[in-house]
């Protein structure tokens, strides 16, 4: 099989590229900790409002840990508890977030928090909200007849 | 081997008959689909209301299912099926039985599925993902066009069978070789899916079973959910490989890498279905890292057909009397809608392959996943690429097949056609982009979402979707005039099936690409590995299941 030289420098600049490319996302997952939330956490997804810490809802501050506060949610179809949060400018925030019935969306819109809830799995990310502002949060995933108003508000307060 | 009388070959009428069965259906889903794709448009940008308590997540849920699932897998089905039967030989009476059970299997799925989606029974999307339950006829019906296209499949492995066995030692024709690739990428592919529709959705939702488990569910369905797009583009990359050098004039680049690039597409298309669920819990983030390698590694293969195909172009427009550095683009064939409108396509898959670069990134994903971002990307790809290719293939194959003529005006609206589809793409696939990187989201219906700034944003781009949407619609109802035009009313005559020769014909392919045994195994090895520990990890580790709901 015989391959023209020019293709062959071309793949051997495209595989470079490539390498060259997974290597900088794999050193930002991996080295600088900037995984796609993964949280391998799970709950039952009948019995979520009798478990910590979703029996609780909202924004908490927490000591000793690597975040400053966590912001707990529950979804289901079609609201977010809570419908409204204030968070401190410049707070570490631990989002973690479940779902009591179908799978929905979580997304932060004009941030990078975006993940999927599935019933009987927990949720989590860590994020510094360091843009005050009012920050929508939206099911990105379908979920039924309501699911484009089902919805959110972070408000980021100095 | 090849000469100029053996391009005159053409599909024997009982063949014909079958590909027209499978183009009759995927065309009455184009028009169904689109229709539906218009009121999606306009229910969006906020300016109309579907009349009769038709909800939007139903029309959604048709558009999904007749674009992604129905018109496709027909379309694919009946191309090749044509393919094999040029290029291979004229099927058996045994191969066409099978080929018009699978038709019908097919066929017969469609319309329960169908049925149950029209009746609000099974408003899940085409994605259907558990716990959302739709009724048990629409699993069923949908198992129905899997194992369908199973058989369908099955008369084109038995034509290529029969040749290699009355040819031995002697590469098969490269069309029927990627026919039956495409073939085995599909069958291996869907696999996942009908293991949870089988296992999991049926039998959970006939109450068989109280819960079903979710993780697992839709790790199978993306098992299948990805290479169903590389299903969706090999039979483009067919044309673009082995037909289009022909209609130019011009001779196929490379038959050997043409070979090896859709070999590389059946191991690489399917152990890669995290790159789907990066935003999902409970799964380690090192095997969806890994499968984000191995979703890259069809980088290789997708700049192998750039090589080849600009290099055809190339080398056609220098032999014409071209000069200078880009003086063979010129020179190529715009007049011609059998290559103006695939080209178009291709040229559009250059920004589509750069945005699934983007999705399939690990952790960037975040940035983009299931918002619109996403819609206007597979908009691109699936909904320019690979269908503009479609409609260029059936300009000359609808003909061919029914014994009549594209006529210069049919060429002339076939190449309107395809502009039109263009301009109305920029609008809405590029608006789609726009909006996602704002955060809108995909699968959603007009909402200001309690009037917030963030979604007031989003709304002039929804309204230039409609704009887009609307100009599609145009480009499908010219496609449906040419299509019944070429069916039932262009003058008899003959068209032809081109099929390109290779450029060094005495250079035959190495026979180790026809080992079906090393490149399954290969398959089988790359997938376990992919799947084996991540999946025992997700049953070992599962939460209670989930009772089915009804939530439309």
């Amino acid at each position: 099989m015989h391959m023209h030289k020019f293709e062959k420098i071309w793949l051997i600049f495209g595989v470079g590229c490539l390498i060259f490319f997974l290597t900088t996302v794999g050193v930002s997952a991996f080295y600088l900790g900037n995984k796609p939330p993964s949280c391998l956490t799970t709950v039952n997804p009948e019995k979520v409002d009798q478990t910590k810490p979703f029996d609780k809802p909202g924004l908490h501050k927490v000591e000793g840990k690597d975040w400053d506060y966590e912001l707990v949610y529950v979804a289901q179809a079609f609201s977010y508890n809570p419908a409204q949060v204030k968070v401190p400018l410049g707070a570490k925030v631990r989002v973690i977030a479940t779902t009591k019935d179908v799978v929905h969306g979580f997304e932060v819109a004009g941030t990078n928090i975006n993940m999927m809830l599935e019933p009987g799995y927990v949720s989590e990310y860590t994020t510094t909200f360091d843009k005050a502002g009012e920050y929508l949060i939206v099911c990105n995933e379908y979920c039924g007849a309501g699911h484009h108003l089902m919805s959110s508000k972070i408000e980021v307060v100095e | 081997m090849v000469n100029s009388a053996v391009s005159k070959i053409k599909v024997d009428p009982r063949d014909a008959k079958l590909s027209m069965a499978h183009f009759y259906v995927a065309f009455i889903a184009l028009a169904l689909g689109g229709l539906m794709g218009l009121l999606q448009t306009l229910v969006r940008s906020g300016k109309y209301e579907l009349p009769g308590g038709i909800g939007y997540y139903q029309i959604l849920t048709v558009h999904g299912v007749m674009m992604g699932l129905v018109l496709t897998t027909f379309f694919i089905m009946g191309f090749q099926y044509a393919a094999v039967s040029r290029t291979a030989g004229t099927h058996s009476n045994a191969a066409r039985r099978t080929g018009w059970i699978g038709f019908w299997t097919m066929t017969a799925g469609t319309a329960m599925a169908a049925t149950m989606v029209l009746l609000n029974k099974a408003s899940v999307l085409y994605t259907f993902y558990a716990p959302l339950q739709a009724h048990w006829i629409f699993y069923l019906g949908l198992t129905l066009v899997v194992v369908g296209s199973w058989i369908d499949g099955a008369a084109q492995i038995m034509t290529y069978a029969k040749w290699r066995k009355n040819n031995p030692g002697k590469p098969s024709p490269l069309l029927s070789f990627m026919a039956v690739i495409n073939t085995v990428l599909w069958i291996v592919a869907t696999l996942g899916v009908a293991a949870t529709v089988l296992f999991q959705l049926l039998p959970w939702s006939l109450g068989l079973v109280d819960t079903v488990d979710v993780l697992v569910s839709r790790t199978l369905f993306w098992y299948f959910g990805h290479p169903l797009v590389y299903f969706w583009l090999l039979p483009a990359y067919m044309c673009w490989y082995t037909i289009i050098p022909k209609i130019i004039g011009g001779k196929i680049f490379s038959d050997s890498l043409a070979r090896l690039s859709f070999i590389l597409f059946l191991l690489f298309s399917i152990p890669v279905g995290f790159h789907h669920q990066l935003t999902e819990p409970g799964i380690d983030p090192a095997w969806k890292f890994f499968q984000v390698v191995l979703t890259f590694m069809v980088v290789i293969p997708s700049l192998m057909t750039a090589f080849s195909l600009f290099a055809t172009f190339e080398r056609y427009g220098r032999s014409k009397g071209a000069t200078g550095l880009f003086g063979w683009f010129k020179v190529l064939p715009w007049g011609d809608a059998r290559f103006t409108v695939p080209f178009i396509g291709m040229a559009s898959f250059i920004p589509a392959g750069a945005g699934g670069i983007i999705n399939a990134s690990n952790q960037m994903d975040q940035v983009v996943h299931n918002t619109i971002w996403i819609t206007g990307h597979f908009h691109l790809t699936a909904a320019t690429s690979v269908v503009l290719t479609f409609f260029g293939i059936s300009y000359w194959l609808i003909p061919h097949l029914t014994g009549r003529k594209l006529t210069k005006a049919m060429n002339k609206l076939g190449i309107i056609q395809g502009w039109v589809w263009f301009i109305g793409m920029v609008f809405m696939s590029g608006a789609m982009h726009f909006e996602g990187l704002l955060g809108g989201p995909r699968r959603s219906a007009f909402s200001t979402y309690g009037g917030a700034k963030q979604a007031a944003e989003w709304i002039p781009y929804q309204i230039a979707q409609a704009v887009g949407g609307s100009i599609l619609f145009l480009g499908i109802i010219l496609v449906l005039i040419i299509f019944i035009n070429l069916a039932f009313f262009a003058p008899k005559g003959e068209e032809e099936f081109p099929v390109g020769e290779a450029e060094n014909p005495q250079e035959s392919a190495p026979m180790v690409f026809e080992n079906w045994k090393l490149w399954l195994g290969i398959t089988a090895a790359l997938i376990l590995f992919a799947y084996t520990i991540p999946f025992i990890d997700i049953i070992q580790n599962a939460p209670p299941g989930s009772k089915g709901f009804k939530t439309w």
